[in-house]
């Protein structure tokens, strides 16, 4: 029992952080209907910059504000000189864009950092908390926390805010948002800006248990997709949600399921994804979209 | 009377296809006008060209302001709100919602609440609905939705766009009642039309536009008489 609930937490701090990569995904997908592939690699090269920050001297907390604030600078960039030309261009088009940039981010990011494996700082201290027999490790338990505050602070800025609103607008709207003086364009930038800050947490958080390396978030980038997938594109509380529960039945399958182990953990993830698409392809909590065309 | 809108020899295109060849009009400050014409005629294409929603040739002024390099995002800001074709509403999204982004191009913010009241004024329905999901309302009340956030602008020019397309009689009497209502308020209206019953009741001012040009105009009172127009339009 002690083992079963040690499992559960870890996976939720895992799954916290695909929820993050997942939201960013489908924060994009619902305003530009493109799958941002380059997504995973955008936060790792958020995370090589903390890191840089860091062995320049840089205090943790402080490099972290720093990175969030660098990449969203980053994504609006990236959408206003990337993606921006290819906006009217067909999906696959801008698929092959966000492609490109995978691999650009991928090559540049071993070019400058090299393939070495790097450890990366945990904030949190190393010390695990005991409750009764159950262990948790502090990580963990951090990383569950920050997530839960990065969602909350998004949840409150889309909910509450009048820009927060003129993007939801935007995304679900953009020839009435036009129509009452929004600039869309802008939008959408401050949109990938905000998917790039998610996929920073993201990063910084899976660095210390993976280390940094150019290929860091290969993997964490099929879970997020495994969430989205099963939460719905369409959704972002249900990309989270998939995002935690991803996390969990992983965990949970590598632990109890003997011939599963770690080694075909990711065969789930991808199992995850065909089951859901066959079974309820807009997930558990998106929907049908309609489009005329 | 001044003039506030002046458009002349406005061509537009969709792709290859041109949909306007060469419209003159204008209209007064403060009145409300009409386009009336048969479906293809180029009554929404006229608006959209105002909002700078479709390629155009030729000048459209508001107010001695050119419009024709603008953005559509920019030709709000000076005031002019359009409640498209289909409502535009977003329907995903609450009442009070909608209304707040009708408010977003504004170029002197004010006070929001003194705008609420206003609007509530006006469709007393939309404040018991204002927590609701705009999808989920009629389609009367998704039409006095699109004319009430376009009113959140406090624009000086309201473009309509069929407000009275599906609706049942009496809804677009009352929505054109209120219509007159705003207008009393100083707010110049231009309205589409294919009732045009309705239209030259409520307008003070006509045109009439066939297959993108602008063909007969005049006061409504005087086109009303007209048996061409009587014949083709009222049907009687």
């Amino acid at each position: 029992m002690d083992i079963f609930i040690q499992q559960i937490v870890s996976g939720l701090a895992t799954g916290g952080i695909y929820a993050s990569l997942a939201l960013a995904l489908v924060m994009i997908y619902q305003a530009t209907d493109v799958v941002n592939f380059a997504q995973g690699e955008l936060a790792m090269f958020a995370t090589y910059i903390c890191w840089s920050l860091i062995n320049a001297g840089v205090t943790y907390w402080l490099a972290f504000i720093f990175t969030l604030v660098i990449a969203f600078i980053g994504g609006v960039v990236i959408e206003r000189v990337v993606i921006r030309p290819v906006e009217n261009a067909p999906i696959l088009s801008i698929v092959m864009v966000t492609l490109g940039l995978l691999v650009i981010c991928n090559s540049v990011a071993g070019w400058i950092w090299t393939y070495l494996q790097k450890p990366f700082p945990s904030p949190f201290s190393a010390n695990p908390f005991k409750l009764g027999n159950v262990v948790f490790g502090s990580h963990d338990l951090g990383e569950i926390q920050v997530t839960l505050l990065v969602l909350l602070c998004i949840y409150l800025f889309f909910r509450f805010t009048p820009l927060g609103l003129a993007m939801r607008a935007a995304a679900h709207n953009p020839v009435s948002s036009r129509l009452v003086g929004i600039r869309v364009g802008w939008m959408l930038a401050l949109g990938w800006g905000l998917a790039a800050v998610f996929g920073a947490v993201a990063g910084m958080m899976v660095a210390p248990v993976l280390t940094l390396e150019p290929n860091l978030m290969g993997g964490v980038q099929i879970y997020a997709f495994a969430a989205a997938t099963l939460g719905g594109f369409t959704s972002p509380g249900g990309a989270v949600l998939g995002g935690f529960i991803v996390g969990v039945v992983e965990n949970l399958v590598g632990t109890y399921v003997h011939f599963i182990g770690t080694e075909l953990k990711f065969t789930v993830a991808l199992a995850l994804i065909i089951v859901v698409l066959l079974v309820k392809p807009t997930g558990l909590f998106g929907s049908t979209v309609v489009k005329r065309v | 009377m001044s003039t506030l809108l002046e458009i002349q020899g406005l061509e537009a295109f969709y792709g290859r296809t041109k949909a306007l060849h060469g419209v003159n009009f204008s209209m007064v400050k403060g009145g409300i006008t009409t386009i009336l014409g048969a479906n293809g005629a180029g009554k929404t294409t006229t608006l959209r060209a105002i909002s700078r929603m479709v390629r155009t040739t030729g000048t459209i002024r508001f107010e001695g302001e050119a419009l024709e390099r603008k953005a559509t995002e920019d030709v709000v800001q000076l005031g002019i709100a359009h409640a498209p074709e289909g409502r535009g509403t977003f329907v995903h999204l609450t009442v009070e919602e909608n209304l707040r982004l009708g408010a977003w191009g504004q170029r002197e913010r004010g006070n929001l609440r003194d705008d609420f009241e206003r609007v509530f004024g006006y469709f007393p329905v939309l404040r018991e609905r204002r927590r609701q999901a705009a999808g989920t309302l009629s389609g009367g009340e998704q039409q006095m939705l699109a004319v009430a956030r376009a009113l959140m602008l406090r624009p000086r020019l309201l473009l309509l766009d069929e407000p009275s397309l599906g609706l049942a009689p009496l809804v677009v009497r009352e929505i054109f009642r209120i219509l007159r209502t705003i207008n009393q308020t100083g707010v110049s209206i231009l309205l589409v039309e294919q009732n045009a019953a309705l239209a030259l009741d409520l307008a003070d001012h006509v045109f009439l536009l066939e297959t993108g040009r602008v063909v007969m105009d005049g006061p409504s009172d005087v086109l009303r008489k007209d048996d061409a127009i009587r014949r083709a339009y009222l049907g009687y």
